[in-house]
């Protein structure tokens, strides 16, 4: 199993997705500089991670979308690999247009950092397969465009094609704008390409994998990868 | 040329930003609505036949100063 993470001149949790995939799951896991033109022979899965690529310059990630390790990171989701983008890697996603979509402002324009829960709904892909549909889970955001748009016909077509993977929700898993921290159209967490080997989503399950850190609601990805990868 | 491009928020689209100063002249007093925010693009670009210099900036507005999902661009070559 081995995870390539992009660096970004202004990633931030670049460290933070290395130990979740390098300690705490135990994959080998290298950091790309964003210049390479190749990623690592033999990757299996891309982990783009969150930050400020760019400094968020013109839009956040539409720089980092242009950096010459991402033709290599398009090649690799084109031939069926895994790309898993958190965060700025979400918005970077969608601006390299391996993902639909546009991650606006925050409604309430203020950076939110919060625990959220999120509620699973496609358990069938390689990243939630050790989840259950319908069930919730804890994770934290920290951004300030996580405002997830699209048109409202692509809209319609994302969630009539199982596009969404995560909604914001209570607790209790009910589903409503109450629980939506940051204006997102459907309250929409996390989305997946038609294909469903690309996943975007803006909470930070890497944050929350290490139990001697404090929770760990964010084990149910990666033990879905690590059984994906396994499965090969 | 000098080639001007302003890149506004498609109608549909929320912004808050817009809002929030929208309501900021409302503090001072002003009658205003709709206000919205965009971003102003200034830059030169070489050639001498403005129609060609435009279709360049459109160009560039495709790949990168544009973001179809939420933004249109005006061009101006001036």
């Amino acid at each position: 199993m081995r995870v390539a993470v992009p660096v970004f001149p202004g990633s931030n949790c670049d460290h933070d997705a290395l130990h979740a995939c390098g300690t705490v799951m135990g994959w080998d896991t290298i950091p790309v500089w964003h210049q390479e033109p190749r990623l690592p022979a033999g990757t299996d899965l891309v982990f783009i991670p969150g930050g400020f690529s760019y400094g968020d310059y013109l839009r956040c990630g539409a720089i980092a979308a242009l950096a010459p390790v991402m033709a290599d990171v398009k090649r690799h989701a084109d031939q069926g690999g895994l790309v898993l983008g958190v965060c700025n890697g979400f918005q970077i996603l969608c601006e390299a247009q391996l993902l639909p979509g546009a991650l606006l402002r925050n409604a309430s324009l203020r950076f939110i950092h919060a625990d959220v829960h999120l509620r699973v709904e496609r358990a069938d892909l390689p990243f939630t397969s050790a989840l259950k549909a319908g069930e919730v889970f804890q994770v934290p955001i920290a951004h300030a465009e996580g405002n997830f748009t699209l048109e409202p016909g692509d809209l319609a077509d994302l969630e009539a094609r199982g596009g969404v993977a995560f909604r914001y929700c209570s607790p209790k898993g009910e589903i409503g704008e109450a629980f939506v921290p940051n204006g997102a159209m459907n309250g929409i967490a996390g989305i997946v390409n038609v294909r469903g080997n690309v996943l975007g989503m803006m909470p930070h399950p890497e944050r929350v994998v290490d139990p001697r850190l404090g929770p760990t609601g964010g084990l149910g990805i990666f033990r879905s990868l690590a059984a994906a990868l396994a499965r090969g | 040329m000098k080639v001007r491009v302003s890149v506004q928020l498609k109608p549909g689209i929320l912004d808050p930003q817009g809002k929030a100063v929208e309501q900021g002249l409302h503090g001072f007093g002003f009658a205003v609505e709709h206000v919205r925010i965009g971003r102003l693009i200034e830059m030169d670009v070489p050639g001498a036949d403005a129609a060609e210099v435009k279709a360049r900036a459109q160009a560039m507005c495709d790949k990168l100063l544009v973001n179809p999902v939420m933004e249109k661009a005006s061009i101006e070559v001036l």
